[in-house]
C-alpha cells in the first residue's frame, strides 16, 4: 500500500539536474542571442521612446484636442467626446498626466504591433484547418499561463526595460485579435464566397474583396479586446521597468497607499472605457450595410 | 439539331473520404443505399450524359437531393467530378489549369444563385459591377458598364442601396444584372427564383424570357418546379437520386413520361398550356373549317375549334400549308388528366 500513497516521482537529484540543464541551456542561449535580439528590437524601442517623449512634450491642450478629435472620428458621438475630454482633464488635475501619457504610448504601440502580427496570423489560421489546429493551443497557452512565468525568459533575454514590457503585453493581448480574425473569416457566408469563385476571383480578390470586409465587425471586436487586455497588463509590465500608471499602483501595493492606488487604477479604467467606446462605435459604423429594412 | 455548347459525358460524383476507391463498384451498378451503408460514401451523380444546345434554355429539374445543384456546379467546376468529361465550347473543363479556369469563369460562364450570393457590404451598383471588377476593370468603369444591366432588370435609382434594403425579388434582379454584365455566353442559374413569392417568381420568369428573346444566351436553369420548367425550358432533363431519367422537350415529357415518377410529376399539369396542336392532330390533308397554327397550344386551339360549326380545324405549318386536322374530341382528350391506373401501353412510349 505504501507505493500507492507515495507518487512514484522522479528522483530528486535527477529532477534538480533536469531543471539545471534547462536553466543552463537557456542562459547559454540568451548569452549567445540576447544581444542579437536586442538589436533586432532596437527600432521598436526607438519608436516607443520617441512616441512617449512626443506625447509628454506636447502641450496638454493640444493632446486633449487630438483626443477629442480622434474620439469624434471614431464614434461620431458627442457623449463619448465629452466623456473623454472630462476624463483627461480629471487625470491632469489629479497629477497623473505624465504617467498617463507613458501608458498611452505603450498601449498604442502594443496595439499596433498586435494588429500588424495578429491579423495576418488570423488570416493564415482561417486558410487551413491544420493551421488552426496548430495555432489554437499556442493561443490558449498565451492567454492562460501566468504572466510572471513568461516574464522570466523575456527578462533573461532582454533584461529590464520597455521592450521586454512591450513583448509581455503583446503576448497577453494578441490572442483575441488572432482568434476573432480567424473566426470572422470562417463565418463569412458560403454563398458570398461561392459567388466570388463563380465569377473567377483569385485568392487575393476573395480575401480583400469579400472575406476581410465581411469579417470586419469580428476583427474589430478583436481589436477592442486586444486594447482592453493590453491595458490590464500595464501594472505587471511596470514590474519590469515600463513607466506609466502601473508604477504608482505597484508602489501603493507595497506601501499601502490606498488613495494613490485608487486614483491611478481609476485612470486606467477611464482609458479603457474611452478606448472601448470609441472602437466599438467605430466597429458599428463599419456595418452600415446591415441597417437595411428586412422585407422578409 | 442546334449547336452543342456544353456536353457532359459519363459524369460521376461520389461524396466521401475516398471516392475513387468505390468508383468502380458504383460504375458496375452499386445502389445508393448500399454505397452509403457499406462504404459510407454518398452518391451524388450517376452516369450523367447531357448535351446543352447553344442559345437555348435547358432546364434541369429534380426534387431536393436529386443532385441538380451538384450537377450545375460541375459546369464551371465549383465542384470537381469523381469521373467523367465536361466539354464547354469544345474545351475540356477538367483539363484547364487553375489560371485557365479563372479566365473561363471571368469571361465565358456566369452564374445566378438560389440565395442570391450578393455581397452585403457592397452597394447594388458595386454588386452588379463585381464580375467586371474581378476581370481587372476599374470600379468606376465597371459600374458605368453594368449600369445598363441594372436598368434592364428594372433597378434604376437603387444603385446606392445595400442589398439588405431590397426585397428578395429585387435582390435577385441584382444577381441577374451581375451575371449579365460580364457578357458571358453561358449563364448558369441555380434555382434562381425558388426563394421568391409565387407572384414575384412569375414576374422574374417574364423578365428572363424577355431578356433571352434578345440575348440568346446558353442558359442552364435548375428548378424543382415543373410549371417553371415547362414555362421556361426549350428542353428539360429530369434528375432523380443523382441519375438522369428523362430528357426531352416539354411536350415530350408530358405526353410520354418515362416512368411512374415522372408521370406523378406531370399529371397535375395544365396540359392545355404546353401541348401543341401538331402533337395531337391527325396528319394528312386539311378539313373544312378554320386554321390553327401547328405550334398553337391546345388552350388556344380549343377556342378556335369550339367556335367552328364543324368542330374541326386544319393544322397549318409556318407557311400556311395544311399538314393535318384536329377535332374537338382530340383536343379535349389530350387536355384531360390521364387516368391514374390507365393502360400502361397508352401512357408510356
Amino acid at each position: 500500500m505504501e507505493s500507492l500513497l507515495e507518487f512514484p516521482s522522479m528522483d530528486r537529484q535527477d529532477l534538480r539536474d533536469l531543471k539545471k540543464a534547462i536553466d543552463g541551456g537557456f542562459r547559454d542561449f540568451s548569452r549567445e542571442f540576447g544581444e542579437m535580439l536586442e538589436n533586432f528590437f532596437e527600432p521598436l524601442l526607438r519608436f516607443l521612446v520617441w512616441f512617449e517623449k512626443l506625447l509628454i512634450a506636447t502641450p496638454w491642450p493640444v493632446i486633449i484636442l487630438v483626443i477629442a478629435g480622434l474620439a469624434w472620428l471614431g464614434s461620431r458621438s458627442r457623449t463619448v467626446v465629452i466623456g473623454s475630454v472630462l476624463s483627461f482633464l480629471a487625470i491632469g488635475y489629479f497629477g497623473m498626466w505624465q504617467d498617463t501619457m507613458s501608458t498611452l504610448a505603450i498601449i498604442s504601440v502594443a496595439t499596433l504591433l498586435c494588429i500588424a502580427v495578429g491579423i495576418p496570423l488570423g488570416i493564415l489560421m482561417a486558410r487551413s484547418d491544420r493551421m488552426q489546429t496548430a495555432i489554437t493551443p499556442v493561443l490558449d497557452i498565451m492567454q492562460t499561463i501566468p504572466a510572471f512565468v513568461y516574464l522570466i525568459p523575456v527578462v533573461m533575454l532582454l533584461g529590464i526595460g520597455k521592450v521586454p514590457g512591450l513583448i509581455a503585453v503583446c503576448i497577453y493581448a494578441i490572442p483575441p485579435i488572432v482568434r476573432l480574425t480567424n473566426l470572422g473569416i470562417r463565418l463569412v457566408e458560403k454563398e458570398a464566397l461561392e459567388a466570388a469563385d463563380a465569377f473567377g476571383a483569385d485568392y487575393r480578390q476573395k480575401l480583400f474583396g469579400v472575406q476581410i470586409p465581411l469579417a470586419l465587425p469580428n476583427i474589430f471586436a478583436g481589436v477592442n479586446q486586444t486594447i482592453m487586455m493590453a491595458l490590464s497588463m500595464v501594472v505587471i509590465a511596470s514590474m519590469i521597468g515600463v513607466a506609466g500608471l502601473g508604477v504608482p499602483v505597484l508602489r501603493s501595493i507595497s506601501n499601502q497607499y490606498l488613495a494613490l492606488g485608487l486614483m491611478n487604477g481609476l485612470a486606467i479604467v477611464a482609458l479603457a472605457i474611452i478606448f472601448d467606446r470609441v472602437s466599438q462605435r467605430f466597429g458599428q459604423r463599419l456595418q452600415r450595410h446591415r441597417e437595411g429594412v428586412d422585407h422578409g | 439539331m442546334a449547336e452543342t455548347k456544353i456536353s457532359i459525358e459519363k459524369l460521376y460524383k461520389i461524396f466521401g473520404p475516398r471516392p475513387q476507391s468505390v468508383l468502380a463498384a458504383v460504375q458496375q451498378g452499386m445502389s445508393k443505399q448500399q454505397l452509403l451503408e457499406e462504404h459510407n460514401h454518398v452518391l451524388g451523380l450517376k452516369d450523367i450524359n447531357i448535351e446543352v444546345s447553344a442559345r437555348e434554355i435547358s432546364v434541369i429539374m429534380g426534387l431536393s437531393g436529386s443532385g441538380k445543384s451538384t450537377l450545375i456546379r460541375h459546369i464551371n467546376r465549383l465542384i470537381e467530378p469523381t469521373s467523367g468529361r465536361i466539354m464547354v465550347n469544345g474545351r475540356d473543363v477538367l483539363a484547364l489549369s487553375r489560371e485557365e479556369l479563372i479566365e473561363v469563369r471571368r469571361h465565358s460562364i456566369s452564374m445566378v444563385f438560389q440565395r442570391f450570393g450578393l455581397h452585403v457590404h457592397k452597394t447594388v451598383a458595386e454588386n452588379a459591377a463585381y464580375g467586371l471588377a474581378i476581370q481587372g476593370m476599374s470600379i468606376g468603369q465597371a459600374k458605368e458598364q453594368s449600369r445598363q444591366w441594372l436598368d434592364r432588370v428594372g433597378l434604376s435609382g437603387f444603385e446606392n442601396h445595400y442589398p439588405s434594403q431590397l426585397s428578395g425579388g429585387m435582390q435577385q434582379r441584382v444577381g441577374l444584372a451581375r451575371a449579365l454584365a460580364t457578357d458571358a455566353e453561358i449563364l448558369l442559374m441555380d434555382e434562381p427564383f425558388s426563394a421568391l413569392d409565387p407572384l414575384i417568381r412569375t414576374d422574374m420568369q417574364q423578365v428572363l424570357l424577355g431578356l433571352q428573346e434578345e440575348l440568346h444566351k446558353t442558359i442552364v436553369f435548375i428548378t424543382h418546379d415543373l410549371d417553371e420548367a415547362l414555362r421556361l425550358g426549350d428542353s428539360i432533363a429530369i434528375l432523380r437520386d443523382g441519375a438522369l431519367i428523362q430528357q426531352g422537350n416539354p411536350q415530350d415529357i408530358i405526353l410520354h413520361p418515362a416512368d411512374d415518377y415522372i408521370f406523378d410529376f406531370v399529371k397535375d399539369i395544365n396540359r392545355g398550356r404546353v401541348i401543341e396542336a401538331q402533337s395531337v392532330m391527325t396528319p394528312g390533308a386539311g378539313v373544312d373549317g378554320p386554321n390553327v397554327a401547328h405550334d398553337l397550344v391546345l388552350d388556344e386551339a380549343l377556342q378556335v375549334v369550339s367556335a367552328a360549326p364543324s368542330g374541326e380545324a386544319s393544322v397549318v405549318d409556318a407557311e400556311g400549308n395544311a399538314i393535318g386536322s384536329v377535332s374537338l374530341k382530340q383536343i379535349i382528350d389530350a387536355m384531360a388528366r390521364p387516368a391514374e391506373d390507365g393502360d400502361q401501353e397508352a401512357r408510356y412510349r
